[in-house]
């Protein structure tokens, strides 16, 4: 809501500067957004009337135009705009003038004639935006030789005020000027509205079908109208400073009474109107051409304004282009309504539209408005463009009408609310001041709501203005008492701020990347993946819910590369989203990527590049932090991003829980990617499930160490050989080393060499080689039996 | 007998000129060792006259004890030189970098969440976490804004379809909590949330950190408190001027924008603050009853107070980043800014 400054103050004047209202208004809860002046800044510009013109001797373009400033001797100016003419009041900057820009108006000569001044547009003097179409022509009882600043008042600012949902009684002049009464104190100078004498008796008919929606509908007819006078100046001038342009007195004047009091209105042509205005509801396959031009399919439920012919405007949004008022129109029927909040919300959203009217009805308009806002149109129009008004033809529906809230404020609630015991005397002159009837009686306060106040329906409403009035920095501070409890603490849980900082001490940079992703990216890495689809993205690139952590890391690695990173170590958590809406799970996950040298460019080496076990590593690190490792597994596995050669599933006690693996080089290929790159992504509420440690008591016995070399298949995980030999080794195993694989001179082509180191230890006792010889022997037969594994000569 | 001076002497030349351990200890079984020369004159000492062999044995010993101790002298001199030698030689430039992986960092924005979360816990309130697609009753209905409602033009959703949404604000996690748990409730929500909005001073999604209090006797002056001392806490300044604004969210009632003195300017007016000298942190208020209805709360009985925040714009503020959209970018050099 964009307000001029004078004309609030013009309904009430605090003794405030501009700076000082605004504040106070952005503290009582109507945040002002900006405070600007109406017009730049020009001086020594004045109004002067065009006395003579005549054609430049040198150019088509120009007029040599006699000007009379009001100083008493013409004055010559140049003048190439079209429009001039003898006879206008224009707006005339002298010589020494200076002109929004720092333009300065200076003696000069055009093409041999001399100029001594300049007639100016709106847009030269910051009036308008952009470029205006020829001069600025005045109304023909400007008085010449007035500073044009003066004459137009535009000494003013625009306050512009970021109004809350709630607060739409506070879009008009009048509302905001009632706020600021309250604040100060201070009664309103409203602008006299008297009911205008009825010069003729007809009236158009009207039907409101739907008096649910509409309990209010006024109409007027209005004969014999000129619409094709102009707009007073002072009234363009109001509007331009609300940010509404002018465009004829019929529409200037309906958005003027909107902007002064609140209440939409519209005029329609009596003459394209057949037979009666019905307010109803829509009807299946009707259609309507809009004011803007576009032709809009009609929803059944939508509340619209027809005739006998048809639909003649979406109610409460926006009128229709056949019956409208132009030109031609001779009479006008005036309509104001009252259109319930419920009746126009979500409607105007629902065609793409959002209006002054809509904006306003949705939030609510006074229904005892209704009248006093035609009456004040009608007046103004008749003044402007003449004709003759009927009388008011109200349609009412007290059933349907918001009726009297009566809300009961306790002062016991009040006092525990604030913490404070206000005066009963300061609570009761407040809720007077905001225009309720108070009945303050022995438990409390009992309050009449005001008719445009639609946001004040429970006691908390209540609660809320008294706090608000009163200034909620005058409010006590303190701090809540509460009673001190504890909680469980799961200490088998690692918190993710702990795998967090595992993954930042193994070199990774945190990233948070968007939960959408582009779609052929998902494509390309999880071809199989559903995720939820957003209706209405933001963009293509951000229009799919991601499956994986895998896109999102994969982008933050381009563009990392793309800039001249080489080496990347990032993770991130957050949540996946897999499977279709009405089956969806949202998992919660880490993943981590890595790409270039094993170790920052440096002196000792570590130049070779990252392979995937060095992130297997990082991950298995992050394993042992939750405290459960021996709970995870990787097997061989295919996933379509990842290398199949360099690709694991991680298991999580059975439970698929994550992948990792190298990129595979066709998806880096299709991705752009010039460098390899290693992933991981596991299922947090896994990573998470550590355990609670538990004491094993340490031997004061010799460890036996053993070291067994076995050959098996190249293409056996070696995994399978680790489990068999675990499985043999007994109960007193206290470690299994892997120390060498080894595949060349001496092992047999297709096979390899794996290199074991066991440990044995007792709690109570040495053990003796004839046990242990026992044990090698039952875990070289197992591997030999189970993964063909020979022991190595 | 009579050349033990000169055997002597030749002895401790030999010590003195030598040059390293083992040349020393050839020495030692020269002279001293059991078949040394020392050792031979007193294998040779029965040949001498019974009277003069005490004497003679006494002068021997006493030569094979200086020899001995040079010995041991030179020894210790020689170890000395050779243990310097090869510390000279194992001299390492300590100034060059150590060896290994460089730590990594967290976010900017997850260090700021860290930041109020631990600041929230350390008086009480736990962490509580939510489903991020939600629906539209969590989102709206249950807080208080019905279908329609004007309030839900504030922010700009995004749909799946008529009823499932991404949360436009962590408060669903209120909802949920309140349904769940009995009071008192103490809870901080962190999280991503998203909405439809996408220029130089909005990414289409954010963090929030929501807080909710709910007690029998909470006031309007206890949510007041709270937010001073936490912002006191968060900026680390003591002095920080703290402004409650009157405000409007379907959730809370009465509701509270909350201004802080500029952290930039100190209140002195700059482009940060765009001149005012104030800064819009969060938001605030006391849960609107209708909220407590739908978590099954006696409004009558209960009271409480719940606000949010936006982490990037408190990690703006906090650390001096001035465009929003690094936060999403990823890039290492605006990442490591934040160790």
């Amino acid at each position: 809501m964009k307000v001029s400054e004078q004309w609030l103050r013009e309904w009430v004047s605090p003794q405030l500067s501009t700076q000082g209202l605004a504040d106070q208004i952005t503290m009582a809860g109507l945040e002002v957004d900006a405070v600007e002046p109406v017009a730049a800044s020009f001086s020594d510009v004045v109004v002067a009337q065009v006395t003579d013109k005549v054609q430049h001797p040198d150019a088509d373009k120009l007029n040599v135009c006699q000007v009379d400033d009001g100083s008493g001797e013409p004055v010559q100016v140049v003048c190439g705009a079209p429009n001039v003419a003898v006879g206008q009041r224009i707006p005339f900057a002298r010589v020494g003038a200076v002109l929004p820009g720092d333009f300065k108006i200076k003696k000069a000569k055009l093409r041999g004639v001399e100029s001594r001044g300049m007639i100016c547009s709106a847009s030269e003097l910051g009036l308008e935006e952009g470029t205006s179409e020829g001069i600025l022509v005045l109304p023909e009882d400007a008085p010449v030789g007035t500073a044009l600043r003066e004459y137009l008042a535009l000494d003013d600012h625009t306050i512009e005020v970021d109004l809350t949902p709630n607060r739409g009684d506070c879009l008009s002049v009048q509302g905001l000027a009632r706020e600021v009464g309250v604040l100060n104190r201070l009664g309103l100078t409203e602008p006299t509205i008297d009911p205008v004498a009825a010069r003729h008796d007809e009236t158009f008919p009207v039907r409101v079908e739907d008096a649910q929606r509409c309990p209010r509908y006024i109409g007027r007819l209005i004969k014999g109208v000129d619409i094709s006078r102009p707009t007073p100046m002072w009234m363009i001038e109001r509007l331009r400073r609300s940010g509404v342009r002018a465009i004829d007195p019929a529409v200037d004047v309906t958005n003027y009474v909107m902007l002064e009091l609140g209440q939409p209105l519209h005029a329609f042509d009596r003459a394209n109107l057949e037979g009666a205005v019905v307010v109803r509801l829509a009807r299946q396959g009707e259609e309507l051409v809009l004011l803007d031009g576009q032709t809009v399919s009609l929803d059944p439920s939508t509340l619209i304004i027809a005739d006998d012919k048809g639909p003649l405007a979406l109610a409460g949004v926006m009128g229709g282009e056949h019956s409208g008022v132009g030109a031609e129109t001779r009479d006008i029927f005036l309509e104001g309504a009252f259109f319930t909040p419920l009746a126009v919300a979500g409607q105007a959203r629902s065609y793409g539209l959002h209006t002054d009217a809509s904006h306003r009805f949705e939030r609510g308009v006074d229904p005892e408005l209704t009248r006093r806002a035609v009456e004040r149109a009608t007046a103004l129009l008749v003044e402007i463009c003449g004709g003759e008004p009927g009388p008011l033809n109200e349609q009412a529906d007290d059933a349907h009408l918001p009726g009297q809230r009566d809300v009961t404020l306790r002062a016991e609630r009040l006092a525990k609310a604030l913490s404070k015991r206000l005066d009963d005397a300061e609570v009761s002159e407040i809720l007077e001041r905001l225009g309720m009837a108070v009945d303050a009686h022995d438990r409390g306060w009992t309050v009449k709501v005001p008719s445009w106040r639609f946001d004040i329906t429970i006691e908390e409403d209540l609660i809320e203005e008294v706090a608000r009035i009163h200034g909620y920095n005058r409010l006590p501070v303190r701090r809540p008492a509460v009673r001190l409890g504890l909680k469980a603490d799961h200490e088998a849980q690692s918190p993710l701020g702990r795998l967090r900082r595992q993954m930042t001490a193994r070199g990774y940079q945190e990233a948070i990347t968007y939960s959408f992703v582009a779609p052929e990216l998902q494509r390309t890495l999880l071809p199989e993946a559903v995720s939820p689809v957003l209706a209405n993205p933001i963009s293509a690139d951000l229009s799919v819910m991601r499956a994986s952590l895998f896109p999102g890391l994969v982008r933050a690695l381009e563009h990392n590369l793309n800039r001249q990173q080489t080496r990347v170590r990032l993770f991130e958590s957050g949540l996946v989203f897999r499977g279709e809406l009405d089956d969806l799970e949202q998992v919660p996950m880490l993943g981590a990527v890595v790409c270039g040298s094993r170790l920052p460019e440096g002196w000792t080496g570590g130049r070779d590049k990252v392979d995937f076990f060095d992130l297997k590593g990082d991950l298995e690190s992050l394993l042992e932090v939750s405290g459960d490792a021996d709970a995870w597994r990787f097997e061989p596995g295919e996933h379509p991003s990842l290398h199949p050669g360099q690709c694991a599933r991680i298991l999580h006690r059975g439970e698929e829980a994550g992948w990792i693996g190298t990129l595979h080089p066709a998806v880096k290929g299709k991705l752009g990617l010039k460098t390899d790159a290693v992933l991981f992504e596991v299922r947090l509420d896994a990573l998470s499930q550590g355990r609670i440690p538990a004491f094993a008591p340490l031997s004061r016995y010799p460890e036996v160490r053993r070291d067994l070399a076995f050959v098996i298949d190249e293409d056996q995980p070696v995994q399978a050989l680790l489990d068999r030999v675990r499985a043999e080794a007994g109960e007193w195993l206290t470690d299994l080393a892997l120390f060498d694989v080894y595949q060349g001179k001496g092992v047999a082509e297709g096979r390899k060499s794996v290199a074991l180191g066991l440990t044995w230890q007792h709690p109570s006792r040495t053990l003796n080689d004839e046990e242990i010889n026992q044990l090698v022997d039952a875990i070289v037969a197992t591997a030999r039996q189970g993964v063909n594994a020979e022991l190595r000569a | 007998m009579d050349h033990l001076p000169d055997l002597v002497q030749q002895a401790r030349d030999a010590i003195q000129s030598a040059e390293g351990m083992a040349g020393l200890d050839d020495i030692r079984v020269r002279y001293l060792g059991k078949k040394g020369e020392l050792t031979a004159l007193l294998k040779g000492l029965g040949k001498l006259p019974p009277e003069e062999r005490p004497a003679a044995g006494e002068r021997i010993n006493q030569a094979k004890q200086e020899l001995a101790k040079e010995l041991e002298a030179r020894r210790d001199t020689l170890a000395k030189a050779e243990l310097d030698a090869r510390l000279a030689a194992e001299r390492l430039d300590v100034t060059l970098p150590g060896r290994g992986q460089p730590a990594g960092g967290l976010h900017p924005v997850t260090r700021t969440l860290e930041r109020i979360e631990g600041l929230f816990k350390r008086i009480g309130y736990d962490v509580a976490v939510g489903p991020e697609l939600e629906d539209d009753h969590h989102n709206f209905e249950a807080l208080n804004i019905p279908a329609h409602h004007p309030a839900r033009g504030m922010a700009d959703t995004f749909y799946f379809d008529a009823t499932r949404l991404l949360r436009t604000h962590t408060s669903p996690v209120q909802v949920r909590t309140m349904k769940a748990e009995e009071p008192p409730i103490r809870i901080v929500c962190p999280g991503r949330v998203y909405r439809s909005d996408s220029d130089l001073t909005h990414t289409p999604m954010f963090h929030q950190v929501e807080g909710l209090l709910i007690e029998e006797d909470v006031s309007f002056a206890d949510l007041k408190g709270t937010i001073e001392d936490f912002l006191q806490a968060f900026f680390e300044r003591d002095d920080l001027s703290v402004r409650f604004r009157p405000s409007y969210f379907p959730f809370t009632e009465p509701s509270a924008e909350v201004d802080i003195a500029c952290v930039m300017c100190a209140g002195e007016g700059c482009r940060v603050c765009s001149h005012t000298g104030w800064l819009e942190v969060m938001g605030c208020g006391m849960v609107h009853p209708e909220v407590f209805r739908h978590g099954g709360i006696d409004p009558e009985r209960y009271t409480g107070f719940a606000f949010g925040m936006g982490a990037e714009r408190l990690a703006m503020l906090r650390y001096g980043v001035n465009d929003l959209r690094l936060f999403f970018e990823n890039d290492l050099r605006f990442l490591r800014q934040f160790h």
